[in-house]
Parts: C-alpha cells; structure tokens; sequence
C-alpha cells in the first residue's frame, strides 16, 4: 500500500495545485518522506521545515491521526498505507 | 453545516507612470501598495499581499533601469521569505526554495526579513538583507544567490547580543555611498557595528550611546539601537534613535552626541531624512519604553532643520487629542520630490502624508492592520535596452 502526503492548502502553488503526493516507495520515517516530498516538491518541504531539518513550530505533522510532536518527530515511523497530513496549527494571520 | 469560506479576489496591480510616487506599506497582515502623481493629493492603494504574513520589511530597487519592488513576508505558518515584483504585484515571484536560508553549520533558522537595503548605486546588483536572528546576508547578483556575512556571523560580541522586545533582529543596513566597503549595520540589541573592508571585519561603534538597561550605561556594545539614517550628500554625519536617547555622528560612527534639544521624549522608534538637506531629519517620539505611545496623546512629528541643535513640532493635520497611537522603527519614509512627501504609518492602521515636507498633514488610509513598515518610491523612466545593456556591463566590470 502506498503512503500518501497530504499538502494544506496554502502550500499548493508550491505542488503544481496538486492536494497530494503518493510515494511509490515506502518511506522508514516522516524524515524519509519529506525527504522524497522535497525531490518532487522542493517549496512545500522549505516551508515545512526550516532549513536547520527541523518541522516548524508551527506546523504540524501526522501520521494516521499521530501527531509526530508525541512520537519521535522526524524520526517516527510511518507504516505502509499511512496518511501523512500537513497541517497548519491553529496559530496564523 | 459549515459557513462557506470566502475567497478574497486577488488585488488589481498599479500601473504607476514615470514621476509617480510609489508607498510600499508593509502591515501585520500583508503589503499594500499605493500610488499618486507627483501632486500626491490622491492616492490609488493595491492590496494586501502575502495576505495573513506580516511584512516588515520592503524596499525599491530602481538603480540599472529596474522597477523592482523587493518584500520580506513572513507567515507565522511556514516561514519568512524574499519575495518581488517588477510589475507592481501584477505578478510576485516567490522562489520555491526561499532565497534567505542560514547555511547547516551555523544552526540557525531564519526567522524574520527586517530590512531589505539596495546597495551603491554603481554596484546595482549588490543588496543587502538584515534579518532576525541578528545577521546580514548579501547579494551581488540582484538577489538570485545570497550568502551570510560570515564576519559578522562570528563577531565575538554576538553571543552576547539580547533579544529586544521585537527579537532579536538586524533592522538597519546603511551603505556608505562616498567609501567603497564601508557599511554600518545596526542590531537591537547588540547595538551599531561598521566595516571598512567589505564585510570582512567589524567593529562596534557605540560610544556615546547609552544602554539604561545595562549595568554601565556606556558600553562598547549591546546598546538597543532602534533606527540610523544617513544622508547621501553627507555619507559621515549619521543621525540615531535609540532606546531612550537621541544622537548624531559626524565621523561615521566613531562617536555619538545627544541631540536630544528641546524634544518632549528622547525615547521613540522611527527616523527620516529630507532628500536635499543633511541637517533636516524627522522623528516621532514616544512617551517611554514602559508606554509607547506619543506623550500626551498628540500624535506629533518632530522635526530639526539645524543637525540636531533644536527641534519642533509638526502637528497640522495630525490628531491632538486622545491619539494614543505608536510608530514603529521602519513606518517612516520620506519621498525624493521637491517639496518631499513625509508618511507614517500607525500601529492602529493609519497612514499619514505630507506633501509638503511635514507642514500639513492628512489621514492617506485608515483600518488598516497595524503599520510596520512605509517606504516611499519615485518611478523613473524606464531607459532603453541598449543602455541597460550597457549599465550592465558597466557594473560587471567596476565588480
């Protein structure tokens, strides 16, 4: 089964419009798929994490529900078939 | 059921003529752009864009025949940016990889774009960009590559350097136009710092200056410098604002002076320059750093024609009763036309002008989220291809 990211909505001009990316290979980690994320759409990876690799403070990552911040961050392992959603917290402008 | 959300329809861009003037307002929550004839007795505004980003810092590039206006948007979301247009926000262009970004080995991120400052005119490919956390990055391609300055980046006072209470941020780039490789920079807190070779060196230059909140209150550094503005016919006078305390400089820094004659606070944020007249600078004090707001609630722009030696007030127009209003370090421009145009924006989201040097004043906009940023532009006239052409090869060469 393959993963699927899940873009928000403001980082769309960065993925061609598209709501997604389906990974054809199973990424180990959320590392490992921003990382494939980053290959494809280099400008949704950027504004996820800051350059230091770290998931901005105010972003947050889930997989399957999970937030990553209760897990191991980056380093959490995303099961074949995971969802991984991008969302911006509540914060904003 | 969920409301609909509402899409907000993209802003119409300008379309400025050569001899307009251009205010770039950088707000909280988006830039606005507005524009007027030379008369500026009627003001077109665009905007906002970068909806929901703060912008802190703008600036227009004009040198080399270009109509470029440069932005720094930052979304509390994903980040800060550098981002411009060159058809007046028909069309901005935002890198898919932000063009700021702290190189691996310093551990840094970026977090805010403070100040965007074109470099020498005979170098129209140099800019420069101060951000938060306090560093200087460099272009000396127009903006398509930048680099940190590593000679300020491993200054040894920089880990002392103490956050203000907007960050800690370089908010000031002055490009000395008289002396190749001369720039002064200026950080809160961390104070006011200057090269002479480029970039390679620096050194603090706050003596004189006073820190209320240190333990001595003359130190060779970690000042809350808020603003410098120096004038291109005088490169070495420079005039300062800082937390509590108002200075000028006639060696380029090498010592300061308070000029603090006759102003009813010497405590305050923003500073502007007349285009013509070194010894002419404006400025609007605040009450205190434990209330910043104009004293008394008279909202007044105070003005000296003499270098500091005295001060008065200019109040005609401006709202002198219950006008707890605050103007912060960079909501202050003064344009390039004769007699010039003076504007300053609000936290409250007022916009203010004077066309005629700060003798009469008028409410531009209002409701607008709260100002941080004003810069004023003149549009030239765009030149031939050809002498693009040949201006470019110029500037390679003297590079």
């Amino acid at each position: 089964m393959p993963v699927m990211i899940l873009i928000p909505g403001p980082l769309r001009p960065f993925s061609a419009g598209r709501d997604r990316l389906r990974l054809e290979r199973s990424p180990g980690t959320v590392g490992e798929a921003l990382a494939e994320l980053a290959a494809v759409y280099p400008g949704v990876r950027d504004r996820v994490v800051t350059e230091q690799g770290e998931v901005r403070p105010h972003i947050n990552v889930f997989v399957s529900g999970e937030n990553i911040r209760d897990d191991s961050g980056l380093s959490t392992d995303v099961p074949e078939g995971s969802e991984i959603a991008i969302l911006p917290a509540v914060s904003g402008g | 059921m969920p409301a609909p959300k509402r899409k907000i329809p993209e802003p119409d861009p300008l379309s400025p003529g050569p001899g307009h003037v251009v205010l770039l307002v950088g707000t909280v929550k988006g830039l606005f752009l507005l524009e007027s004839s030379p008369a500026r007795r009627r003001w077109k505004a665009s905007g906002p864009y970068f909806r929901g980003s703060s912008v802190y810092a703008a600036a227009w590039d004009g040198r080399d025949g270009r109509r470029r206006i440069w932005a720094g948007p930052s979304s509390m979301h994903f980040g800060a940016e550098l981002c411009w247009t060159d058809d007046f926000g028909a069309k901005w262009k935002r890198p898919a990889t932000p063009l700021l970004r702290f190189p691996q080995p310093s551990g840094a991120a970026l977090k805010h774009i403070w100040q965007i400052s074109p470099g020498r005119d005979d170098r129209p490919e140099s800019l420069y960009c101060g951000v938060e956390p306090s560093a200087l990055f460099e272009s000396r391609d127009a903006g398509k590559s930048w680099e940190l300055n590593d000679g300020l980046w491993n200054h040894p006072h920089r880990a002392k350097w103490m956050p203000g209470g907007g960050g800690l941020c370089l908010h000031t780039v002055l490009v000395d136009p008289a002396r190749a490789g001369r720039l002064t920079v200026a950080s809160s807190t961390g104070g006011v710092y200057r090269t002479d070779d480029g970039g390679k060196s620096w050194r603090a230059r706050n003596q004189g200056v006073r820190a209320e909140f240190l333990p001595d209150p003359f130190p060779e550094f970690g000042q809350c410098v808020h603003k410098i503005v120096q004038h291109g016919a005088r490169p070495g006078r420079l005039y300062l604002q800082n937390h509590w305390g108002l200075y000028r400089s006639d060696d380029s820094g090498d010592s300061w002076q308070d000029m603090a004659n006759g102003v009813p606070s010497d405590f305050g944020f923003c500073m502007g320059i007349h285009p013509r007249d070194p010894d002419r600078v404006f400025i609007v004090p605040l009450h205190s750093d434990g209330f910043r707001c104009v004293p008394e609630g008279k909202l007044r722009v105070y003005a000296t024609r003499d270098g500091g030696e005295s001060w008065s007030p200019l109040s005609r127009g401006l709202p002198q009763r219950d006008a707890f209003e605050t103007i912060v370090r960079d909501a202050f421009a003064v344009d390039s036309l004769d007699p010039a145009g003076v504007y300053f924006g609000t936290r409250s989201g007022k916009l203010f002008g004077s066309r005629d040097e700060g003798s009469r004043w008028e409410l531009l906009r209002d409701g607008l989220p709260a100002i941080v940023c004003v810069r004023a532009a003149v549009v030239g006239a765009r030149p031939s291809v050809r002498k693009r052409a040949a201006r470019k090869r110029q500037s390679r060469k003297a590079a």
